[in-house]
């Protein structure tokens, strides 16, 4: 197991400059986490034009694909997501008994491979806007 | 809950990365337009999985919110009606959801 962090019965942010690599996994997940939901309940809406009908719902998606800035949140939706996965799978695999002497290394190897897909997708997410 | 929270998130892994990886690198996200969403949603594996992830996405994310809650000491009365706050903004995401994967596939009921 990774050193200790004690967190107290109820999670103070404040103390930031304490935590360890476990925390900032907890917190990174947490902060993609919300921002996943967000997204979804905003998505639905948007794909919700779907329901005036098939013109609206192409000039929507199209009009907000045609966005500098909808291109750039997107590339870091996909970071957060990818972050996400590769995080919650290395939670399941905890939470099965695997790697618990390898936490750390884990974490990190998440926040590198989310940096590569990240990185790599840029060029045909950008595509075309700019 | 916590196990249901563990194979949504199983389910999750696979259908959000096929989810991306479909509507930014084989289809160009730019180029979406309402006939090729309904030639996807028109076929029934495709309709169910959609339909299957929007429930799981939902359960898994609102869940996944309502556990941070807690976590930050939500309790008593308080925890009561943020509870049920947010099964009825699920239900209604779902319900929303749903009507709109109906029309994407061109299906109508009433
Ligand atoms: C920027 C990335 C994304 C794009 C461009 C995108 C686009 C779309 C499109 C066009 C559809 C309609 C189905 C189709 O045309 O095949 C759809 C459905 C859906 N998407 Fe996304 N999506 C993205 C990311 C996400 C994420 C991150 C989530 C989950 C948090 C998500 C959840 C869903 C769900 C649940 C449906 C089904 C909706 C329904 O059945 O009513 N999407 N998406």
């Amino acid at each position: 197991m990774e050193e200790a962090y004690d967190r107290g019965v109820i999670e103070d942010f404040g103390r930031w400059r304490e935590f360890s690599a476990g925390m900032w996994a907890w917190v990174f997940h947490k902060f993609t986490g919300w921002v996943l939901v967000g997204y979804l309940f905003v998505h639905i809406p948007v794909l919700s034009t779907a329901l005036v009908g098939a013109e609206t719902y192409t000039a929507t998606i199209q009009g907000l694909e045609s966005l500098p800035i909808v291109r750039v949140l997107e590339v870091g939706l996909l970071a957060v997501a990818v972050f996400h996965i590769m995080n919650g799978t290395r939670l399941l695999f905890i939470d099965l008994g695997i790697g618990l002497e390898r936490q750390k290394v884990s974490f990190y190897a998440s926040l590198l491979i989310t940096a590569i897909i990240a990185v790599a997708s840029v060029p045909t997410f950008i595509s075309g806007v700019f | 809950m916590w196990f249901l929270q563990r194979v949504t998130a199983v389910f999750l892994i696979g259908v959000l990365a096929f989810h991306f990886f479909q509507l930014h690198f084989v289809e160009h996200a730019a180029d979406i337009e309402f006939a090729g969403t309904q030639a996807r949603m028109q076929q029934p594996f495709y309709f169910a999985t959609m339909v299957l992830f929007l429930v799981a996405a939902t359960f898994h994310g609102v869940n996944g919110v309502y556990n941070a809650l807690i976590n930050q000491g939500l309790d008593g009365r308080a925890r009561t009606v943020v509870k049920w706050v947010l099964v009825l903004a699920s239900l209604g995401l779902i319900v929303q959801g749903i009507r709109v994967a109906m029309a994407m596939a061109g299906v109508h009921i009433g």
